[in-house]
Order: structure tokens, then sequence, then C-alpha cells
């Protein structure tokens, strides 16, 4: 008997069905597309609409930004002559020239330039030093390593051709990227993660050498700094030093002690409650009033401060709400094992606070990185302060778009990076403990 | 309840069940509050060694409250309680020492999901205990061992089901080598047929002579291993006896009716 007159007969089950393919219309491409782009009139009806929208404002943003773009000029009104010259009255086309000619001052500000190896190098020993914390093996440090030294070596073949000269072919960034690329090669496995980790500790004491100078390196005064250079700058230690003590806040905020509560709330909300400006005028002007007379301290390293403490506190909210989320069955458990508070909250809280936490967490550094360009307001260069003194050079009187359009390109790339890791860190984690 | 034979009483040998005249733990005039509601009153329960103590009462009687204050996951206001002749104080050394001695094992589990199982057990053996990991690592398998789940040592505990889970919630605590072990209702998240593998473990336990004190209504379990049950009713010990007597000849007329409730049906 089959399952024919199961409701109105009693009924015993006889036959096992064993599991059959779905139907072949609703899996595979067409299935999709019916599904998420034709499900209805409406929706299909939509769809056209967009692709008529995507084909008739793509091109032209092409045209502009890259078909009757110009790359070598001396200025504006060059540009405009060698586009309508090429082709024909009317036209309008970007002028990258721009970018090609400042490309040194955006990235490295007034950092001297027989000297810009030396941000070069601290980025490459940046990603070195994050490598290991943000993956389980250095693999991905040899992939870039290697493809750093592909495009110096095009570049260089290019130049040979061109210019017949070979470039910055064999410079430090070149070196450091090979050494660092072969160690990653032959000593990347997990096993080897800690001595990495050990560099990762070393490094801020490398990077302010590397970019200050001292001993052997010819120091550079923090007024020379600018560009995204300024930017990475500061970000990155907003974001390494943030994490840190948004954690120890947020702990502090949840803490027994009353008065070690008191003091973090007080923080938090004192520092939540301020905007940024106000913070960083008073890292540039105030503190010197408060500070005693003839004390000079540097005012990135001011900023520095400001920033991180600033985004600390949002962090640590960020962090309290991850705090809040764990059963308090974790807590209990870990009491009762015999563990102590900071052994429970390494071992078991927070490793599970944070990784509820990741899209806060990511969403503040994105915050963070963005919110470094207010360091303009009080007269540091960095890539959107250095745009007035462009824009008011008589060459580039009148450039907009190629200008920010730059800026806001290298800020995407970071921020959608960060982003991107922050996705691909939730899958790695969610696969390592179904629930 | 359906569970009240879970093994046949004549396959288990008695073993090592027998109750030593030292003192495990001693509760002594226990009082709690929770603000102003009094949860527990004038509280005295003495357990010796190898005693194993069955709580029950309806819910909301301060039972859970009660195993709670015998590790500190509450505090109490008035009273003491001394577990191994260590008096419990707001002394936190002195909470740690007795939290290495008493295991615990929740209503909910309370595993660590983002550890698998075998990291669970080892975990306070090694931060706690400062074993070897390779020491760790032994001990913890020998108790999935016990706990019939050696084979899933390396998953997750959220791809285990409940009654594994509380197993391995039991083997955790178990690895840490406690002299007393608290249960808090731990079958009363579990689909029936879960409720007999982990009963039979915990029945299996008490045959090794482990002290235990059970919050539970698995009756048919305090008939079959415990020394004692004790009724608890509006944060008071109503009655407490043998697992006989108590069942067969209730005392208190609020025992009466408790039984009466829970064994109709």
């Amino acid at each position: 008997m089959s399952g024919t007159h199961a409701h109105t007969v009693p009924y015993v089950a006889e036959t096992h069905y064993p599991a059959e393919p779905a139907p072949v219309s609703t899996t595979g491409p067409i299935a999709w597309l019916r599904e998420n782009l034709f499900s209805s009139w409406l929706n299909a009806a939509i769809t056209l609409i967009c692709l008529a929208f995507i084909l008739w404002i793509v091109p032209g943003i092409l045209d502009w930004a890259v078909f009757k773009s110009v790359w070598h000029a001396k200025s504006l009104s060059e540009c405009r002559e060698i586009i309508v010259q090429t082709y024909g009255e009317g036209t309008t086309g970007a002028c990258w020239a721009v970018i090609h000619e400042r490309l040194g001052q955006l990235l490295y500000g007034f950092y001297p330039v027989d000297q810009r190896w030396r941000p070069d190098v601290t980025l490459l020993l940046l990603i070195t030093a994050m490598i290991p914390l943000l993956f389980q093996t250095m693999r991905p440090l040899v992939v870039v390593m290697a493809a750093l030294i592909g495009v110096k070596i095009l570049i260089a073949a290019y130049l040979a051709v061109t210019e017949n000269t070979l470039g910055s072919l064999f410079g430090p960034t070149t070196i450091v990227a090979i050494v660092i690329g072969g160690l990653a090669y032959f000593f990347g496995d997990t096993h080897h993660r800690t001595r990495w980790l050990v560099f990762t500790i070393v490094f801020p004491i490398l990077a302010y050498f590397l970019l200050w100078g001292g001993i052997i390196l010819e120091p550079i005064p923090s007024s020379r700094f600018g560009g995204f250079l300024l930017t990475m700058v500061i970000g990155v230690t907003g974001i390494a030093g943030s994490l840190p003590l948004g954690i120890l806040l947020a702990l502090g905020r949840q803490s027994k002690l009353p008065i070690l509560r008191l003091i973090c709330v007080t923080f938090i909300e004192f520092i939540r409650g301020v905007p940024l400006i106000t913070l960083l005028f008073v890292a540039s002007t105030l503190l010197n009033y408060f500070l005693p007379p003839g004390t000079n301290f540097d005012l990135i390293l001011r900023v520095l401060i400001m920033v991180t403490l600033f985004a600390s506190a949002y962090m640590a909210e960020v962090i309290r709400g991850g705090l809040a989320a764990l059963p308090k069955g974790q807590y209990e458990a870990s009491d009762t094992l015999g563990l102590t508070y900071w052994q429970g909250m390494r071992l078991i809280i927070l490793p599970q606070a944070l990784k509820i936490s990741i899209p806060g967490i990511v969403n503040t550094f994105i915050g963070l990185f963005k919110d470094t360009t207010l360091v303009a307001v009080i007269g540091l260069l960095d890539p959107l302060g250095l745009t007035n003194p462009i824009r008011s050079d008589a060459n580039w009187n009148g450039i907009v778009w190629e200008l920010y359009g730059f800026i806001a390109f290298l800020f995407f790339v970071c921020c959608w990076g960060m982003s991107r890791y922050s996705m691909y860190l939730e899958t790695r984690l969610r696969a390592a403990d179904r629930r | 309840m359906a569970n009240v034979a879970h093994t046949d009483p004549t396959e288990t040998t008695p073993g090592p069940m027998t109750v030593s005249e030292e003192v495990a733990i001693d509760i002594v005039d226990l009082n709690k509050w929770y603000g102003e509601f009094h949860v527990l009153k004038n509280i005295n329960l003495t357990v010796n060694k190898g005693e194993r103590i069955v709580v029950c009462g309806p819910s909301g009687s301060g039972k859970s409250t009660l195993i709670r204050c015998i590790n500190a996951l509450e505090k109490h206001q008035k009273g003491s309680i001394t577990v191994d002749g260590t008096q419990l104080t707001s002394d936190l050394k002195k909470i740690d020492e007795i939290r290495k001695d008493v295991g615990m094992v929740f209503q909910h589990f309370n595993l660590f999901p983002h550890l698998t199982i075998l990291e669970n057990c080892t975990l306070a053996p090694i931060w706690v205990k400062k074993m070897p990991k390779r020491e760790a690592n032994e001990v913890a398998m020998r108790y999935l061992t016990r706990v019939k789940i050696p084979e899933q040592a390396n998953k997750y505990p959220g791809q285990l089901s409940g009654g594994q889970q509380q197993r391995v919630a039991i083997a955790r605590a178990l690895c840490m080598n406690p002299h007393v072990m608290l249960f808090d209702e731990p079958t009363s998240a579990l689909d029936p047929e879960m409720i007999k593998e982990v009963l039979d473990v915990m029945v299996d336990l008490a045959q090794t002579g482990m002290t235990m004190i059970c919050v539970t209504h698995e009756m048919g379990f305090a008939r079959q291993v415990a020394n004692r049950v004790v009724f608890m009713d509006q944060g008071q010990i109503v009655e407490s006896n043998a697992p006989e007597p108590f069942f067969t000849n209730p005392q208190h007329e609020r025992t009466q009716l408790f039984l009466s409730q829970i064994l109709a049906h």
C-alpha cells in the first residue's frame, strides 16, 4: 500500500521513500534568474528599468574616466586642450594628470622624497604584522609579496623600454619584500604563528623608528607628515589602540567594583557626548594651556591619543553589546570550573563576545578610518587637507572631480577591504562552531 | 513520570555505595534574600562523603538556589556553608578553592560553543590545575569514554544532541576530579529518549561513590540511587527522608500533595 489512503484509513508505512534530486526548473542559473529578477511582472519591469539605467550611465562614466582621460599634462588648461584636440570640440574627459603629478604629495605629504622608501617599508612591515592576526597561516603574505615583486618587475620592464632605467626595482622595498616573502614561504605554517606574532608586538617600535627616524635614520619632524601616510598612521594606530582599550572599558563598565564602573561609564559617556572635532581642537590648542610650560609634545602624537580615546569609547559600547548577548550560563560555567576572572574572560567570554561584535567592531574601524580626514580642520595635511593647496595652485585651479574621486577611491579600497575581511572572518568562525 | 526504572536494579551490583562518616558539605542556618524576597529560610543540611541527595520540590521553592549557593554562584546573607572543611566567605581565593572541588552540571548544559568537546573538557584542568596538555587530553578521553561519547571528542557542542551535550557537561565537570557533584535539573531540558542516557551516566557515577546533590524531578532516579530525598517548598526544607519511606509514607501534607501530583500520571 502506498501513502494514498493515509488520511482515510489506519495507516502503517510499508515503503521507505529514497531522497530524489530537486526538479531541474528549481535549480541552476535559469531558476535563479526567474526567482530573483523576473518573479512577477512588476519585478521584471524594475529589472528592465535598472538595466536600461546601467546601460545609459556606465558608458558615459567610462568615456569620461577612461577613454577620454588625460594622464600627462602640466596643467588643467593643457589637459582640456589635449582633449579638445584629440576628441573634438565640446568633449569632456578626466584630467588624471593632476594625480600623476601630485601623487607623491597625496601619498606622503611633505615627507622628503629621498626618504620615502621608509613609509613604503613600514607599510610592508605593517602587512607582515597584520597577517598573523588576520589569518591562520602566512600564505596570504607570500601572495602579497610575490604580487608586489611582480608588479615592480613589470614597472621596471616598462620603464626600461620607455625611459631606459630600471626605476626603483632594486630599492629597499624590493629587498624587504623578497626577504619577508621568502620567510613566509618557508616558515609560514600555523605552528610558526607565535613567532610572527612576536614581530607584530615589536612592529610599533620599528614603525616609529622608521617613520620618525633617529639613531642611523635621518629624523623627520611630524610637520612633514601628510597625505595618505598620515591617514594610515592615525587610522592604524587608532584601530590598534581602540580595540584593547575598548575591551578594557567594556569590562570595566560591567565590573562589580563601583568606582571602576563609575570611571568607565563617565569616560565613555563623556567621549561619546562630545564631537571628535572638539577633541581635536583640544588636542591642538587647549592642551598646551594645561601642560606645564615648555613641554612640547608632538601634534600628531596628541591627535593619535585623542582619536584612539574617541574610538575606544565607541568600541566599548559595541563590545558591551557582545558581552550582554552571551547567555549567563557561559559566565556561570566558567566560574564553576574554577577559572579566575581574567582566565574566564580571555578563554570563554571574550572569544564569543568579540565574535558576536565583529560587524559592530568593523563598523567602528571604518568610521574611525574615515574620521581621520577631520584632522584637516586643525591644519594637518591629510589627503583631504591637501586638496586646498593643490586646487589653489594656478595650474590646477578648477579641478574637482579627479582629486576628490581619487581620494574617495583610496578610502573606498581600504574600507571595502576591512568590510570584506570581516565577512570572511564571520564565515570562518561560523564554520568552526556550527550551533 | 515515565522514567521510573531506567536501569534494571538487578543488573547493577551495589558496589562501593557506602557512606562515610566524614562530612562533605555542612550547611547551617542558611538564609538568602533576593532583594526583599526571602528565597531560602533556615536551611540546615549535612551531606556526608559518598552520600547522594536528591532535592525536589515545586518550581520556585529555592532548590536550585540552594545548590547554587554551595559553589558561590549565589551569595547568601546569613548562615554558613562549609565544603570539605573550608568555610565559604566572600574571600575569592576560598571560593576558587571550593569551586575546584565542586563540579556542577546545569539544566542548559552551558558547554562552550566555540571549543571542541575535547577542549571543553581540558580547558579547566590545563588552566586551573596547570596540567600538561597531553595528560589533560588523556584524562578527558577517559571521562568521555565513561560517558560513552569518546568518538565525538573533536566535534563542537552545536553538532551534538542535547543528551550528548549533557553527558559532555558531566565529563567536563569530572575532569577537574571534584569531590562533590552538583546537578541542577540536568534532564529538564531533554527529550524523553535522551533523559535515559544522561540518567544512566549519573547512576554509573553514583556507584563510584561520588558525593552528589541532584535537583531533579526524576523520581525513579531518586528511588534508585539516593540515600536521602529532600523536599523543599517556599524556601524551606519541608521533609527529608530515605527514599523508601519518603515515597511510600510521606509525613508532611505538602509532601503528600506534591507526590500525589507528580505520581498521578
